[in-house]
């Protein structure tokens, strides 16, 4: 059990991942990561130096599009689900004005 | 006529023949869904006018000769993470509780276009997070074979439906090895499934054979320029490879998929399984795989790294839910995705979002993505040798309900044997190859090389013809049924 | 003595490319537009959506790269940058960290007569953000993402430049290669060109950087450098009162030409970036780069040369005809049409600024056709229309990009060449004006021009002024 998330660390996470835990979904949470984390960490018996870490596995490159319009007005699809809209806006609370 | 036994290919072919409407097929599939769907629970939406009206447009097309394919007036059920244009489409989440896409993901539209019937939106774990089908906001789905117990996930609902018979074939999607029944995967275009993990998602069939599951693969495959990671190929021949032959096909057996932590009985059925083929012609060979540990936690930091960041989308501004009130902008984005996800869905979206913040990200993303570069060599040296990688599904049979969202770790295990196909970008079936002790199905994963379904297609064909359908006695008072 | 402090400037340049479509969907980037109407799944973030790269961005993107001096990354990949707002349709932001496109450039600039290199760190392909707008009435924000997606090149500098005159500099320098490759039309009013300060400040003489913050929302050249006087003397007065400068975004408010730090909780600046995963590599191969290079059009520098050599402009007159691409271009269309480049340089150089400076417009809002200019000239030069009544057809030209041939014609503003009857108007003024004709005769001789403007005023201007001139000496004498 090495890994300790501290209260800061999941108020820090939570900030990242704008999720709000309650307390007891906060100590739920340290517990969660901490063993989760001793279990990732067992990577760290690999020997991974000089391995060119991998996102992409297929050999796959240059995928483009032309430069051509293809779409007309999609405000009407665009704003189907909007849970609050002003006319042709989506409404939110106020940002920095 | 059983009409709910025939498989997807044999049902086309009746359809086609006139021998049955694509309303009677519909109307059997609801009927079915009638029977058992408040003990099964595999939907969480059922488009019964939908599919009704639909059924009557795709007759019409087969008679004026428009559509010839295998597929045509057959209905399907579609895993609710696809999205369908007009169609509540939740991921099983109740921040997405009142979604209606504005288009059709690119499979489910091909299967449209080949002239599926569909029939509603199956029900999985939470943004496809969970091994159960039970971190579902909207319930829990059963196992058809034991009520009792899970249908395994996150394509629980899609799997369930196809065994229950509540459909004759589905849509399921695997990011870590969802695809827990009949399955196979390739080429298939993400345009549209709502992503959990986009470098490991990808779309399968699930049917009731591998002839089934052929034909579907022909349907949705093919590269589509929406996906930019979409694989153009020369041949989607793939009902080419049903074939009843592996005489000398080289099956590769990797000891560590056989050893501690794997079910008895699940052991014992998958060799004698790989026996059946050795006496087919198959040359079969242990060999070490190597890395199979290490598959888990790589798997975990890169899909829930993904998944912090592909899920941030949902914030209540767009569409989805949004909470009732606020204070500011980011009170708002708080109490709508706290209040909107499921408990698993925030366990990973925080270990997310901590493996990729400041000062952890070369610890962990980085060193997950060398260790698939690990593993993807591992399977690659393995490729040199054998034609074919055979493998457990899982490492037990259906865990009881219940008995897995407590421990978490436990839960991720349950993939162990999956999650490196999809880390490795490889396609993979599971076909069953027998019941436990208690009833319940055995799964059997045939791995092929990148490009190579063929080959396990062939191998799993030649597996099936030596054994029966098995139908769940939920839906047949003869447990052995057969067709 | 008072110390000395010396300002240590980087600059991180935001150019939208001027593609006709998205980065990663076919929407149009056109400006303006109803709220919404350019969006599509993709640029709004929908659930299941995917993104397609345009093929435009990257040839633009390594253009620009080519023509600053960068090395091309012929493995570049994008990235995800993390971050929740509302304009950000997604939480996050496509963009390139780990492998940029181009890397390791510069520019050279000039300041009084002092020459300089400005170094290019990197250079990145990105998506742009949506627009949020403050409604006043119930004190929300709305969200409008037509502008979501639009591409973006980020050009970000090494600390090299030491004053806002350099800063200013460079950003025009920047401005007119980019201009001039046709990648964007880089104009600030309309945030195509945009600019965020990097600033910190340093005794002089010091070889260590001080601590530096980032100034953001500057949309003009003046506001930047009224932000980079106004961030270097409040840098200076902490470091003067003993306390210390932290490293910060700010926001900069050039109403109240102030800056306030943009910190909140909430904000916390860790990015998070990852590879994209729904976008593969790209592969800039060698024939690509030579290819793009092939197409590079003829830059600043190189016309302006031209200019001189080929039509015998002055220095001056081509460096201001070539500090903005589009009125270059009209310089080179209507000579082409007139064959007059002098003259063209001419009206660009005296009416056209002019008129531009009186409208408050850039050399970018220039919007007559170059054939009427070219028509113009030639109306003059043929003696159809007398300079006075040519600059006010040009009015008409730059206001209303009118055909001066028709407009001319239906005004009836052609020279009247009847000497029968601009003897009888001239017969008329002589008479009308006895203390001006006495004062002529008696040796005054400013006194003819008043007559000389009597006469103009009388003919509706149709005159040709020399010959009234001749005509009158003829009469008086």
């Amino acid at each position: 059990m090495a890994n300790i998330i501290s209260d800061e660390t999941i108020e820090y996470v939570g900030i990242l991942a704008k999720l709000e835990l309650s307390q007891e979904e906060k100590e739920a949470a340290k517990s969660d990561m901490e063993r989760m984390l001793d279990y990732i960490d067992t990577l760290n018996e690999l020997d991974t130096a000089g391995v060119e870490p991998m996102s992409h596995v297929f050999p796959v490159h240059n995928v483009f599009r032309e430069d051509v319009v293809t779409n007309g007005d999609g405000s009407e699809e665009t704003l189907k689900n909007a849970p609050l809209r002003k006319e042709q806006s989506f409404k939110v609370p106020k940002t920095i004005g | 006529m059983d009409m709910m036994g025939l498989t997807a290919v044999e049902l086309g072919k009746k359809i086609r023949a006139g021998e049955v409407t694509v309303r009677e097929a519909a109307e059997a599939a609801l009927a079915q869904i009638d029977r058992v769907e408040s003990q099964v629970h595999s939907y969480v939406t059922i488009d019964r006018e939908g599919a009704l009206k639909r059924a009557d447009e795709v007759q019409k097309l087969i008679d004026e000769g428009k559509l010839e394919g295998p597929l045509a007036g057959v209905p399907v059920a579609i895993k609710d993470n696809m999205c369908t244009e007009g169609m509540l489409t939740t991921c099983s989440s109740k921040i997405l509780g009142n979604f209606q896409p504005t288009f059709t993901a690119e499979a489910v539209k091909r299967l449209e276009d080949a002239g599926a019937v569909i029939l509603g939106k199956t029900n999985m774990d939470e943004f496809a997070m969970g091994s159960t089908t039970e971190t579902s906001y909207y319930g829990e789905t059963k196992n058809p074979w034991n009520l009792g117990h899970v249908p395994g996930g996150s394509s629980g609902g899609s799997c369930a439906a196809v065994a229950a018979e509540e459909c004759f074939y589905a849509l399921g999607s695997d990011t870590g090895g969802s695809i827990r029944q009949p399955s196979a995967f390739c080429g298939v275009s993400r345009y549209g499934l709502i992503a959990y993990g986009s470098s490991l998602d990808q779309i399968g069939p699930i049917a009731k054979d591998v002839t089934d599951c052929a034909a579907i693969l022909e349907v949705i495959a093919g590269h589509d320029e929406k996906d930019s990671t979409s694989i153009g190929r020369e041949s989607y021949d793939f009902m080419g490879a049903l074939v009843d032959d592996v005489k000398g096909m080289k099956i590769g057996i990797p000891k560590d998929y056989f050893g501690e932590g794997l079910d008895k009985e699940v052991k014992n059925a998958i060799l004698k399984a790989v026996k059946i083929l050795e006496d087919k012609g198959a040359v079969v060979e242990e060999f070490d795989l190597s890395l199979v540990e290490y598959a888990i936690p790589a798997y975990y930091v890169i899909a829930s790294a993904e998944a912090s960041s592909n899920l941030s989308r949902f914030d209540g501004v767009k569409y989805g839910y949004r909470t009732g009130e606020y204070e500011g902008l980011h009170n708002m984005y708080k109490k709508s995705r706290s209040e909107g996800f499921g408990a698993e869905v925030k366990r990973r979206i925080m270990l997310g979002s901590f493996v990729l913040s400041s000062g952890y990200y070369d610890a962990y993303y980085l060193k997950a993505l060398r260790t698939k570069a690990l593993i993807k060599q591992a399977f690659d040296n393995a490729f040199a040798k054998y034609d074919v990688i055979v493998a457990p599904a899982a490492p037990t049979t259906a865990p009881e309900l219940g008995k897995s969202l407590s421990d978490p770790l436990k839960m991720y295990l349950s993939d162990i044997y999956t999650v490196s196909v999809n880390l490795a970008g490889l396609p993979g079936i599971s076909i069953p190859v027998g019941t436990d002790s208690k009833g319940l199905p055995i799964g059997m994963q045939l791995i092929g090389d990148c490009y190579q379904e063929c080959k396990i297609l062939r191998a799993a064909y030649a597996f099936e013809q030596t054994k029966g359908y098995a139908r769940p006695k939920l839906v047949s008072a003869d447990e052995k049924g057969g067709r | 003595m008072a110390k000395q402090y010396e300002t240590v400037i980087g600059l991180e340049v935001h150019v939208e490319l001027a593609t006709k479509t998205k980065i990663f969907c076919g929407c149009s980037t056109a400006f303006g537009g109803a709220p919404n109407t350019h969006t599509c799944p993709v640029c709004t973030g929908m659930p299941g959506s995917l993104p397609v790269l345009n093929k435009q961005v990257v040839e633009y993107a390594a253009a620009i790269g080519l023509a600053t001096n960068c090395e091309i990354t012929q493995v570049c990949k994008f990235d995800r940058k993390n971050y929740f707002y509302p304009d950000n349709p997604q939480n996050y932001q496509i963009s390139q960290l780990y492998l940029p496109i181009a890397r390791n450039g510069y520019v050279e600039i000039e300041v009084g007569s002092t020459k300089k290199k400005i170094r290019i760190h990197e250079m990145h392909m990105e998506e742009d953000a949506g627009k949020l707008v403050h409604d006043e009435w119930d004190d929300t924000s709305l969200v409008d993402f037509n502008r979501s997606g639009v591409p973006l090149v980020e050009i970000v500098s090494e600390p090299d430049m030491r004053s806002a005159d350099e800063v200013m500099a460079y950003l025009e320098k920047l401005r007119l290669i980019i201009q001039y490759l046709g990648a964007s039309d880089c104009k600030l009013q309309e945030g195509s060109m945009r600019a965020d300060v990097n600033l910190s400040v340093r005794e002089v003489g010091s070889d260590k950087f001080g601590t530096r913050t980032e100034m953001k929302n500057l949309n003009s050249f003046k506001a930047i450098a009224r932000a980079i006087d106004g961030e270097r003397q409040r840098q200076i007065d902490l470091l003067e009162a003993g306390r210390a400068v932290v490293q910060e975004t700010r926001r900069w408010d050039d109403n109240k030409e102030s800056s306030h730090a943009m910190r909140s909780k909430e904000d916390a600046q860790d990015y998070r970036y990852f590879p994209e995963p729904d976008l593969v590599p790209i592969v800039i191969s060698d024939e690509w780069i030579a290819e793009i290079k092939a197409r590079q059009p003829e830059l600043r520098t190189e016309k302006l040369e031209r200019y001189k050599k080929e039509f015998d402009i002055p220095q001056y007159d081509a460096e201001i005809i070539t500090s903005s691409k589009h009125m270059a271009d009209i310089f080179e269309a209507a000579t082409a049409v007139c064959g007059k480049p002098k003259k063209v340089a001419n009206w660009l150089m005296v009416e056209t600024l002019r008129l531009l400076k009186e409208r408050g417009q850039e050399p970018e809002d220039i919007c007559f056709a170059p054939e009427n200019l070219a028509k113009l000239i030639a109306l003059t030069e043929a003696g159809t229309i007398n300079s006075s009544v040519a600059k006010e057809v040009f009015e008409k030209i730059f206001d209303e990009n009118i055909d001066p041939d028709k407009y001319v014609e239906e005004k009836g503003l052609k020279i009247e060449n009847d000497e029968g009857a601009l003897e009888q108007v001239l017969a008329k003024v002589i008479a009308e004006n006895p203390q001006a004709v006495a004062d002529y005769k008696g040796g005054k001789e400013k006194a003819l021009g008043a007559l000389v403007g009597q006469t103009m005023k009388a003919m509706k201007g149709k005159a040709n002024p020399g010959l009234v001139n001749q005509k009158l000496r003829e009469m008086l004498s």
